[in-house]
Order: C-alpha cells, then sequence, then structure tokens
C-alpha cells in the first residue's frame, strides 16, 4: 500500500507573516499521525490547511498522487474543536452520523439504504450504536468526539484532521476514543491529531509529526520522539516574521 | 360549527384567511433556520430597516407591490451589509454595528413617512392590517413563498450543513457565505409578505415565535420545519379569529396567539419545558444507574 499524504514545501501565512512555513514532510495511511509542537507552533493553522480552508502560500498538498491544496474534497474529514460546536442544535447523533452522508448525495440525492448501512457502521465503528437516538448536548465530551469521528466515517473519508481531540477527557474517555482511532488506523484510514499531552503521545499514537513553525521531525513514534527533537521544538524561537528578527543576532 | 364558518362568508375574510396561510406558513418554516442560527436579532434589525424602504418606495414610484418589495431590499441590504462591513472596518462589533444602523434607518422612515402620500398611515406599516388586503398582495404573497420555500427545501442539506458547523461545511465544498447571505435574502422576503398581515414590527413574531416553540419541544430539525410552518399557519388562522370575535386589531391577535403557544411550550413541553422538569426529578443516579447496567 502506497496511500501517502505528502507535504512539500507548505507555507501558510496570516496576513503575510507565516505561521507554518517551507514544511515538507510524507505519512502513510494506516497510522495515528500526533501533530505535536509548542503553543503557536502552528498545528491547527496546518490542520486547517490540510483541509482546505486556508490557501497555501508556497508549496503543495498531495494525496494518492492528487493535488488537495485549496480544494475541498470528501476524502478529508476536518473535525474541529469541541467548543466550536453549537451543542444546543436540534439533531440526535444519528442525524449527526447521516450528515455525513450528504456530501456524497448532494441536495437531491435519495437516502437510501446503501447510507443507513454506512450510517449504521459509522455508529458501530465508534461505539455509539446504544447513544444513537440522544441528543447531542446528552453525551459526554469523549462520545461528542466520537459522534464527529462516526460522521466522518460515514462520509467515507481517507484522512482525519482532528483538532486537540484528548484535551479535557478523562482517563476512560481518552481509551475509548483511542480504540475509536485505532480502528480507524487499523481500516488504511489516516488519522492526524494535533495533541499536546507529551505524556501520552506514545501509548495513543504510532507516528509523529513535530513542527515549530517548521518541521523539526517526522516519523515512528519510537524513532522521532526523543527528548533532542522535542528540545529543538520547544526549545528554539518560532519564527514570527520581521518584528522578532533580531532575536537571531541576540 | 356555524360560528366557526361565519366569518369566512365575507370575502375579506377569505382573502385574509388565504393570506394568514401564506404568510404563516412561509415564515415558520423559515424560522427554524432562524433560531438554529442566531439570527433572531439580525431579523428584528432587517425588520425595522423596512420601514424607511417602503417609506422611499412609497415616495418615488408609488405603493406598488413590486416598488415596496424593491425599497424594503434595499434597505435590508444597507443595514445588512453595512452591519457586516462596519465590524469588518473597526473596532465595532456586528450586533452593535447593525442596531446602529436600523435604528437610524428607522428614524429616517418615521421622518420622512408623512411625505410617502395620503394613503398610507404609520399605524399601517407599523401594524399591518389584514383585512385590508387586495389581490396584488396576495398575488406577492403566493410569489414570495414560492420564492422562499424552493431555495430552502432543495438545499436543505446545503443549508443544514452550513449552519450546524460551518469550517466542516466549508471543508466539505459547502459555500457558506453564500448561503448565509441567501438566508438574509430570505428573511427581507418573508418579511415583506408579512407586512401586510402583521406590520413592521410585529413581524418578527410570525418568524421566530413557532420554530422557537417547536424548538422547545423536539430534537429534530426537520419538526422545526415543518411543525414550525404548521404552527405559524394555525396560529395565524386562529389569531384572525379572534382578531374578528374581540374586534381587535390583527397583528396582534396572532403574534399573542402564537406568543401563548410558545408560553406553553416553556412551561409544559413534555422533554424541555421547565415544570415537567422540575417535577420529574429524575435524577443523575437513576441515569447512570441505569447506564451501568447495561
Amino acid at each position: 500500500m502506497n496511500h501517502q499524504l505528502v507535504l512539500k514545501d507548505v507555507t501558510v501565512s496570516y496576513s503575510r507573516i507565516p505561521a507554518v512555513h517551507h514544511l515538507s514532510a510524507s505519512v502513510r495511511c494506516g497510522s495515528c499521525v500526533a501533530l505535536l509542537g509548542p503553543n503557536g507552533a502552528g498545528k491547527t493553522t496546518l490542520l486547517k490547511a490540510i483541509a482546505g480552508l486556508l490557501p497555501l502560500e508556497t508549496g503543495a498538498i498531495r494525496f494518492e498522487g492528487h493535488e488537495l491544496g485549496t480544494k475541498p474534497s470528501r476524502t478529508i474529514a476536518y473535525v474541529p474543536q469541541r467548543e466550536a460546536v453549537d451543542w444546543d442544535f436540534p439533531i440526535t447523533v444519528r442525524g449527526l452520523v447521516e450528515m455525513g452522508r450528504y456530501p456524497s448525495l448532494g441536495n437531491w440525492g435519495r437516502f437510501g439504504a446503501k447510507d443507513h448501512e454506512a450510517v449504521e457502521e459509522a455508529l458501530h465503528v465508534c461505539d455509539l450504536e446504544d447513544l444513537a437516538d440522544r441528543q447531542i448536548s446528552a453525551l459526554s465530551g469523549g462520545q461528542q468526539q466520537r459522534a464527529f469521528l462516526a460522521r466522518a466515517w460515514a462520509q467515507h473519508a481517507e484522512i482525519y484532521l482532528l483538532d486537540e481531540p484528548f484535551t479535557g477527557l478523562d482517563r476512560n474517555a481518552t481509551e475509548a476514543f483511542a480504540a475509536a482511532m485505532r480502528r480507524l488506523r487499523d481500516a488504511g484510514k489516516l488519522v492526524i491529531a494535533s495533541h499536546h499531552d507529551l505524556k501520552s503521545v506514545e501509548a495513543l499514537f504510532d507516528q509523529i509529526l513535530l513542527i515549530n513553525g517548521e518541521l523539526v521531525a517526522c516519523g515512528p513514534t519510537a524513532e522521532a520522539f526523543t527528548t533532542q527533537n522535542l528540545d529543538r521544538a520547544y526549545g528554539m524561537h518560532i519564527f514570527s516574521g520581521h518584528a522578532h528578527h533580531h532575536h537571531e543576532h541576540a | 360549527m356555524n360560528w366557526l364558518l361565519e366569518p369566512f362568508q365575507y370575502e375579506f375574510m377569505q382573502r385574509a384567511l388565504l393570506a394568514c396561510v401564506l404568510v404563516g406558513f412561509t415564515n415558520g418554516f423559515l424560522g427554524a433556520f432562524v433560531v438554529v442560527r442566531r439570527l433572531a436579532l439580525m431579523a428584528d434589525a432587517l425588520s425595522h430597516s423596512l420601514l424607511p424602504g417602503l417609506a422611499l418606495a412609497a415616495i418615488v414610484v408609488g405603493l406598488s407591490p413590486a416598488g415596496l418589495l424593491l425599497g424594503g431590499l434595499l434597505a435590508a441590504a444597507f443595514v445588512a451589509l453595512g452591519g457586516h462591513l462596519i465590524s469588518r472596518s473597526s473596532r465595532i462589533k456586528e450586533e452593535t454595528a447593525i442596531a446602529a444602523l436600523y435604528i437610524i434607518a428607522f428614524a429616517f422612515g418615521i421622518a420622512i413617512i408623512k411625505y410617502a402620500g395620503v394613503k398610507v398611515s404609520l399605524d399601517h406599516f407599523l401594524f399591518g392590517n389584514i383585512l385590508g388586503v387586495g389581490d396584488s398582495d396576495l398575488w406577492t404573497s403566493y410569489g414570495i413563498t414560492c420564492a422562499v420555500l424552493l431555495p430552502l427545501v432543495a438545499l436543505q442539506r446545503s443549508l443544514l450543513l452550513a449552519i450546524f458547523e460551518s469550517s466542516v461545511a466549508k471543508a466539505l465544498g459547502v459555500p457558506v457565505g453564500l448561503l448565509l447571505g441567501m438566508l438574509i435574502l430570505l428573511i427581507v422576503l418573508a418579511m415583506v409578505s408579512s407586512l401586510q398581515a402583521v406590520g413592521v414590527l410585529l413581524s418578527l413574531g410570525l418568524l421566530i415565535l413557532p420554530a422557537a416553540t417547536i424548538y422547545l419541544l423536539s430534537d429534530s430539525f426537520d419538526s422545526m420545519l415543518w411543525g414550525g410552518a404548521a404552527l405559524g399557519t394555525l396560529g395565524s388562522i386562529i389569531g384572525l379569529l379572534v382578531s374578528f370575535w374581540a374586534n381587535i386589531p390583527s397583528g396582534p391577535a396572532i403574534v399573542l396567539v402564537l406568543g401563548l403557544v410558545f408560553v406553553a411550550a416553556y412551561l409544559f413541553g413534555p422533554r424541555y419545558g421547565i415544570i415537567p422538569r422540575s417535577l420529574k426529578r429524575r435524577h443523575l443516579h437513576e441515569e447512570s444507574l441505569e447506564r451501568w447496567q447495561k
């Protein structure tokens, strides 16, 4: 299997100040990747760029040989931070997962047996069958995360981009979410999650992508998750435009 | 049964009934989007900004429905886009900018309305008169009902994606900005059509009360759409009858009927009503026990 997500010389800027610059890396499908780096390293920026929500200033993002870049795509599922969602929305878990089918159905396609099947499967993979008819605010934090994961599964996404999914989860919820994540991995999907708790990286992820405005390390957790790399990522100055250039001479 | 049918032997009541059905259904349906997207204050601002638009249109082109429609649309566009622009280009937040613009527009409308011609009174704009609907008003309502419902039904999935979580929708290629803009446009259209029935000030009630009521009763967006439409229709008809019997203006009668149902849902709604919730006392321990036993 040579399904790869390839980032080549990627730069993303906010008002001409690069948050991520000249970043090249590649990750294979069938893995859980931790996107690591200090606050302000550009983790969310990179996730949004892969999702096509931010324009690339330089470089390209390719998946299975096709360019993704700024074009929105069904193969990618972006899961926002929990605070970004209106949990009082009048929708049940099943309704949320059904929304995952909308992109392929369009506005007029009939919601058929195949779609119902995909929804049931997604609920099963994320272990939500018992909660399917609950309104989404009646879920715990971890269950809410899994509901969005299930929606992405129903969408038949290949790449799952998660923004800090483990924030605020306790041990049991973390374990349940990690189990769902591993099931996606075993099905050959690519999961990329920004993450800030360094202690849990080795237990949860098999690959890491360590950044700090630029690439610091990328590879299997066993090889790349080293003190030396972490010191390099968390110790150095973040490149943040001309205002800070004098630091380099200090 | 006679007492129910008796009012409708008058032709003006038959027209009023038809107007109620069209306006109540359209506003009730659209209201679901307004409530879940939290556009109620925006809609309030738009309803006020209709006044100067209508007054200007009446002065320039007279009281033709097309002219009024155009005037209303232009004024609402001024407030919605202007508010957006001011919030983008200064430290003023969007709701303040919109409130500032609509209240300026409203004052301007009241100031110039006396030039709008002898036939129009301020009362008529502000409170409407459903007993006075003419053929052209009814045709306008027909047109607006179609213009509002068709895109809402046809684009329902995209709209749902966009209003539920806009960044996910954008990542999927849904034109979020365009759809929300369309929603604003449809709100203005629906308000223009409810003008004749309930007036500028009360049009908001027709738009948000039915959907807000169903929101208190159900966890399904589909029920909010169709239930809101049904409730809007029914409430308008009952309001019309109340106004006939009690000899009060139709606008307040309709909004009061809808308001009564809303308060009842707030108090007695089985799932989210405050009284059943406080009576049930099905406290956490029961629910967690249930979960443990699974």
